[in-house]
């Protein structure tokens, strides 16, 4: 029996590279923007970003969700990141270590993912997508995509329409 | 009950009643509150009906007992269930990491025979095993019909699994080669049907969505599966969907209802048989 499981391969992204002692840190600095939004009824919205490179399996980089809720509850709507958790969350256990964090409040956030600290892998060459996806508790979802080339730098930015605002990552070497 | 022109008519009028998938325009259904879940403490609950519209209830409950199977192969608990005038309602709760299947199977002989020049029906809940002594001695013109329905559906918690797909040789039965609980908009799925155990190819499938009540059209997709029992659904945009496959319908016996050249069917002869296979799958926005 042969089940499509999405992007899912048995070399997991970065694997290969992992042990290896990397010539300089590969830092992604990103900076994802928080609209504030005139609703009635108001949550912070799910976020997770992640990693995705051709034929190897999606990496889980952060994913901010109420994470403090008694008997582990706000998991439940973890699913509502629809994308995420088909690519990547689902087969994942919570709280996961590096990677889970609180949610956070509209604004402008700057994070910063270095190889080998964290969840975040030592980058093999290739093409890369990093994606930012956010859902909202009785709210909608918003997904951006950022795609990047390895070893190479520079800057991507995304604008998002509705639960997310502008996105930008810089890769560094 | 109305006194019937004919005996078959009869017979055929209880078929009808007792199985109603059966009938063309009633549909049974089950729908779950979620099928792709999260969280470490997951419920979901699930109605069950018979009705015109899909997913409406409007017509009868769907009866039966509930079976759910556990990832780990095992048998689940059914908890909650009600039956009220229009559905059957029952909650399963999730305790474990992969995907459940929930079935109502209906197994069943229907039929009639002759005995002293009056036609009588065969008892509600006669099975295989007990046909032969649910017909006495001396009956003719025997009419029977076995029928299997499966109604299943699938529900994932974590990442999906697929030891409940593990086919048991009976009916009709979905072998996923997408796993049903992996459906987005836009995109192809394959399942593979089979019938007792083997593929069930060149048949008809039959795929509604949800919804009818507020649209003009059915949209109905009429599908076939290729040699090997397996057939491609593209799916036209998310929601719930209704599937269906049966056995083309073979009457009751040699020479069935509508069939031309009805004549009696010897005692102990092999019933005919229906196979019908129902789930309904849900399938996400991208």
């Amino acid at each position: 029996m042969q089940i499509r499981l999405t992007g899912l391969t048995l070399t997991a992204l970065g694997a290969t590279a992992v042990g290896a002692t990397p010539a300089a840190a590969q830092t992604l600095d990103l900076t994802v923007t928080i609209p504030r939004l005139n609703v009635a009824e108001y949550h912070r919205p799910y976020v997770a970003i992640w990693l995705e490179k051709e034929g190897a399996a999606p990496r889980t980089l952060a994913v901010w969700y109420d994470h403090d809720m008694k008997a582990n509850e706000g998991t439940k709507w973890l699913r509502d990141v629809r994308q995420w958790w088909r690519a990547s969350g689902r087969s994942m256990s919570f709280p996961a270590d590096g990677v889970t964090g609180a949610t956070r409040a509209p604004g402008t956030h700057k994070i910063s993912f270095t190889a080998g600290q964290g969840a975040m892998p030592q980058l093999s060459g290739g093409k890369y997508t990093l994606v930012v996806e956010a859902a909202r508790e009785v709210g909608g979802r918003e997904l951006l995509r950022l795609p990047f080339t390895w070893p190479g730098g520079g800057t991507v930015t995304a604008q998002g329409a509705n639960e997310l605002g502008a996105v930008r990552l810089t890769v560094r070497r | 009950m109305k006194k019937f022109r004919t005996p078959i008519i009869a017979a055929a009028a209880l078929i009808a009643l007792a199985t109603p998938a059966a009938v063309e325009a009633h549909r049974m259904w089950m729908l779950p509150s979620a099928t792709v879940v999260s969280g470490d403490d997951v419920w979901v609950t699930i109605d069950a009906a018979v009705s015109n519209d899909l997913f409406y209830f409007e017509h009868q409950p769907l009866r039966g007992d509930p079976v759910v199977i556990a990832p780990d192969g095992s048998q689940g608990a059914v908890e909650n269930k009600a039956t009220g005038r229009y559905r059957t309602t029952f909650d399963v709760h999730l305790t474990q990491k992969g995907t459940y299947k929930v079935a109502i199977i209906n197994e069943g002989v229907f039929g009639s025979y002759m005995l002293n020049g009056e036609r009588k029906m065969l008892p509600r809940g006669t099975t295989t095993a007990t046909l032969a002594s649910a017909i006495p001695a001396g009956a003719t013109e025997v009419r029977t019909s076995e029928n299997l329905t499966r109604n299943e559906v699938f529900i994932t918690s974590g990442a999906p699994t697929t030891t409940v797909f593990k086919p048991a040789g009976k009916g009709i039965e979905l072998v996923p080669v997408t796993h049903p609980n992996d459906l987005v908009a836009g995109e192809t799925a394959t399942f593979q049907f089979l019938l007792d155990g083997k593929p069930f190819g060149n048949q008809a499938v039959t795929v509604i969505p949800g919804g009818i009540r507020y649209r003009d059209k059915l949209n109905q997709m009429d599908l076939k599966t290729d040699a090997e029992g397996k057939v491609q659904i593209t799916w036209p945009e998310p929601g719930m969907y209704w599937l269906n496959v049966t056995t083309a319908p073979q009457g009751m016996g040699p020479g069935g209802p509508g069939g031309p050249q009805a004549g009696p069917a010897a005692p102990g002869a092999a019933p005919a048989r229906r196979a019908n296979y129902v789930t309904t799958l849900e399938v996400l926005a991208p």
